[in-house]
């Protein structure tokens, strides 16, 4: 009985949370004028999901440093889409999700049976390779990349318009954020099923030992390229949704520093909590911000704070507010 | 008595070193088994390659006729050969039964999706597992720890959750790596009943151990390994007495057979 009960507490303060983000914060954004917040929270929300992407490799025991690659590759995968085949974005952003996830597979059968620093350093590298990538293939042109790709078109189904045309819109920026946040509930309600199911609890078994969990009958190879397919996934659909808002991509879209940061997103937040990575990569992405006053000072002062944090909260922020150390 | 396992010319090189040299024996439907030998023998290696967590240089294991080994250990262990570890090795952040409910999965009617959706397959088969955890918890008297996280257990419990979890598999044949390991006398006693309730359940044992007397005490026969090579086999009157074993033991250690 207690449980259902603190499962209905979490319905109605997931719902609530996203009725704020959907509701109060364009309507504070309005009444203020602060209009350039559409595009910052957008950030933060696009950011999580692909953050949330790497949590799912920490929740096997893997580190990744690589999400980047992904991101990229998704951000190529709807743009030229888009611009060479005429594609409906809204068409291209799962199949840029399912392309990341089916090429992760090829990546991942091999590079999955490393471990700790030899898997992390691997999917750092992975970054760079698919950024020369980028470069070097005719079909991503190159250094000057793919620009002028044109706002999502609608979608209507009878006649209906489900989706308006965003060309046509006055404030596409409200709209691309309102997408982010319905996108971003998604995925973290993915997680959250996934950290509260039987099929999470295996990947559990993995990352506390593979030879047990091969032991008791796991297929572990199996069981580990299905969940870094998926975490490609979520990589690959952000990294489209960023495109189709910037209307372009580059081969510098993506980069290493952004693979470091998915992967401290996913520690700052705390790898125990599904909610650990929006938090971390919310806290980051405005601490990042917030000091950029101080000027040349910036990376030293937000490098000290972050190796305190995690230093102080080794299971990361979220443990303050939810401090027994269960499994999720 | 049909014979269960049949290990066939079994040899595993490491380089130069050859570990397991050329071995051969049969296990019996519902037989306590030892292996022993001085340390370096290569018993662990044997276990791993029954298992199939070792890929034998040349020779084979069949179990029901069909070979078991250089396949992989998820597959051995869903044909009914499951290996416990020689170190306490364990899901130390989960609960004792999450640990028990988590090794079930070779029990598994739902997919993957099923359970991630939670198709009816996957509700009954969480309820299953949640009574056959409660019942082998009790069976192996770890019931009043069930909620405990797994790495605050005592040494001797600790052993007792990874017979747990080998049981969880509905296992035909368990391999026990050295279960007595570090305990004392009334906790190696309690864990021989442990040995001869598993195989009440139907289970045949395997089992490499160093204590002696507990080797002699509860075997069927017992199998004798020296630097790779098989060089007694029989029952424990018959073991005792063999000069080969008492050389290749008194070369060693004194009275660790315990004569
Ligand atoms: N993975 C390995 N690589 C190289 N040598 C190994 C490996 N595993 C075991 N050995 C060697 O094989 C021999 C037998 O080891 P093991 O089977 O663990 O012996 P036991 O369990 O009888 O003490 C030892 O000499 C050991 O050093
Ligand atoms: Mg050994």
């Amino acid at each position: 009985m207690r449980t259902s009960q603190a499962t209905t507490v979490r319905i109605i303060a997931s719902a609530l949370f996203l009725l704020a983000l959907l509701v109060a914060v364009p309507l504070l954004i309005e009444a203020t004028g602060r209009t350039d917040l559409y595009y910052t929270l957008t950030s933060v929300a696009l950011l999580s999901i692909i953050s949330a992407g790497v949590w799912i490799t920490f929740y096997i025991g893997r580190i990744n440093i690589g999400q980047g690659a992904y991101a990229l590759m998704g951000g190529y995968v709807s743009a030229i889409l888009v611009t060479s085949y005429g594609m409906s974005f809204w068409l291209t952003l799962p199949l840029a999700g399912l392309f990341c996830a089916a090429a992760s597979v090829l990546i991942g059968l091999p590079i999955l049976r490393l471990r700790g620093v030899y898997f992390a350093m691997v999917t750092l590298v992975l970054t760079e390779v698919a950024r020369l990538l980028a470069l070097a293939l005719p079909v991503t042109n190159g250094a000057s990349g793919i620009v002028s790709i044109p706002l999502p078109s609608g979608i209507s189904f009878f006649g209906v318009t489900l989706v308006p045309d965003f060309a046509t819109l006055a404030n596409p920026r409200l709209a691309f954020y309102i997408v982010a946040v319905l996108l971003m509930a998604l995925c973290f309600l993915s997680l959250y099923r996934l950290a509260h199911s039987r099929t999470g609890q295996l990947c559990q078994s993995l990352q506390q030992n593979e030879e047990l969990a091969s032991s008791i009958g796991v297929n572990i190879a199996y069981l580990r390229v299905i969940a870094y397919a998926l975490s490609s996934f979520f990589g690959g659909v952000g990294g489209a949704m960023f495109a189709a808002i910037a209307q372009s991509i580059y081969p510098s879209s993506f980069t290493v520093a952004d693979s470091v940061n998915f992967m401290l997103n996913c520690f700052l937040g705390g790898l125990g909590y599904v909610l650990g990575p929006m938090l971390g990569t919310f806290v980051l992405y405005f601490g990042w911000d917030l000091l950029f006053q101080t000027g040349e000072f910036q990376l030293l002062i937000f490098s000290t704070v972050l190796i305190v944090l995690m230093l102080a909260l080794p299971n990361g922020l979220l443990s303050l507010a939810i401090p027994r150390k269960r499994s999720v | 008595m049909p014979d269960l396992l049949e290990v066939v010319g079994l040899t595993k090189r490491f380089g130069g070193l050859v570990a397991v040299n050329n071995v051969s024996f049969t296990v019996r439907d519902r037989e306590i088994l030892s292996v022993i030998g001085p340390n370096g023998a290569g018993k662990s290696t044997l276990f791993k390659l029954i298992s199939s967590f070792l890929r034998p240089t040349s020779g084979e294991v069949r179990f029901k006729g069909e070979r078991i080994s250089g396949l992989a250990p998820h597959v051995a262990a869903r044909r009914g050969v499951v290996r416990t570890f020689q170190e306490t090795t364990i899901f130390k952040n989960m609960t004792v039964l999450d640990n028990v409910v988590t090794a079930h999965h070779l029990r598994s009617r739902a997919s993957l999706a099923g359970f991630y959706f939670g198709s009816a397959a996957a509700r009954s088969d969480l309820e299953a597992f949640g009574a056959s955890a409660d019942e082998i918890l009790a069976f192996l008297g770890l019931a009043a720890m069930r909620d405990e996280i797994a790495s605050n257990l005592p040494h001797g419990h600790l052993r007792a959750l990874g017979i747990a979890i080998a049981l969880a598999t509905d296992p035909a044949v368990i391999l026990l790596d050295e279960p007595f390991a570090g305990m004392n006398y009334d906790e190696t006693r309690r864990a021989l009943q442990i040995v001869r309730k598993l195989r009440e359940r139907g289970i045949t044992v395997l089992l490499v151990e160093h204590d002696m007397s507990a080797v002699m005490n509860i075997s069927d026969r017992i199998v004798v390994l020296n630097f790779g090579q098989m060089i007694a086999e029989g029952t424990p009157a018959q073991i005792r007495q063999n000069p080969k074993v008492i050389e290749a033991y008194l070369g060693v250690e004194d009275e660790s057979i315990g004569l």
